[in-house]
């Protein structure tokens, strides 16, 4: 391979420039804040769960640079991945079922729709229902997209031992 | 809107995609298509829809300028002519 590869390669065992490591972990937080406001943020005004999820995400890559990929790859395993990106599509769905549901229970079959927050006794009030359940779905869909984002940020960058050897050879 | 503002938006966009599309050096070309999303994000915001340049701005200049960069770490630099 070039020069870069290799210098790129020492980098990431040194474990980075101080300078860039403070930045990012004080700028981490920060940005992680941010996205969990955009995500709430997201059912009254610009943002949502997928911009949220895509700056959280960006928070990570932002480890990732700063801190190499062997020690962030320790701390996000791919199964860990899996995991979320499923918790979420399993949080907006099981939000629409039980929409349906509750609303079979209480109004019958023709106001029984999928993802009609207003059926979910959360509180007293249809419109707050409505907005809680507008946030549970933005919370699931963030998951995701962050969860996605990470894994083909991750997969991207990720060399793995035997493919090292057979690229350098 | 202010039309001023508009058409020098959009002469920099024309201008960085013409640029974007020729230049040799992959990783400018990437760093070029990253101003253009940030300009389209203006371009959004001038048009109202502030939602749209929220997911321009941060998908196109934030996700996929890093998703380039880590897929040229796995190439090489310059184009072949």
């Amino acid at each position: 391979m070039n020069s870069e590869n290799s210098e790129a390669g020492e980098s990431r065992e040194r474990g980075g420039d101080v300078i860039v490591e403070t930045v990012a972990r004080l700028m981490v937080p920060f940005i992680q804040l941010f996205a969990l406001y955009v995500i709430i943020h997201g059912a009254g005004g610009p943002g949502g769960g997928f911009q949220g999820g895509v700056i959280f995400a960006a928070s990570f890559v932002l480890l990732v640079i700063a801190f190499g990929i062997v020690n962030a790859g320790d701390r996000f395993p791919e199964a860990v991945n899996t995991a979320f990106f499923s918790l979420g599509v399993y949080i907006y769905a099981g939000v629409g079922l039980l929409c349906i549901i509750m609303g079979f229970l209480y109004f019958g079959v023709p106001d029984a729709q999928y993802l009609n927050y207003g059926f979910i006794p959360l509180t007293a009030h249809f419109e707050e229902n409505r907005a809680l359940g507008m946030d549970l779905v933005e919370i699931g869909i963030g998951i995701t997209v962050m969860a996605v984002i990470t894994s083909i940020f991750f997969n991207l960058v990720w060399k793995r031992e035997s493919e090292e050897g057979g690229e350098e050879g | 809107m202010i039309p001023s503002l508009d058409l020098v938006l959009l002469f920099l966009i024309v201008v960085i995609a013409l640029v974007a599309i020729t230049v040799r050096d992959l990783l400018s070309a990437i760093m070029l298509l990253c101003a253009y999303s940030f300009l389209m994000a203006m371009v959004w915001v001038e048009m109202h829809s502030v939602d749209v340049a929220f997911t321009e701005a941060a998908v196109g200049a934030g996700a996929t300028t890093a998703f380039l960069i880590a897929a040229l770490s796995r190439t090489v630099r310059w184009e072949k002519k």
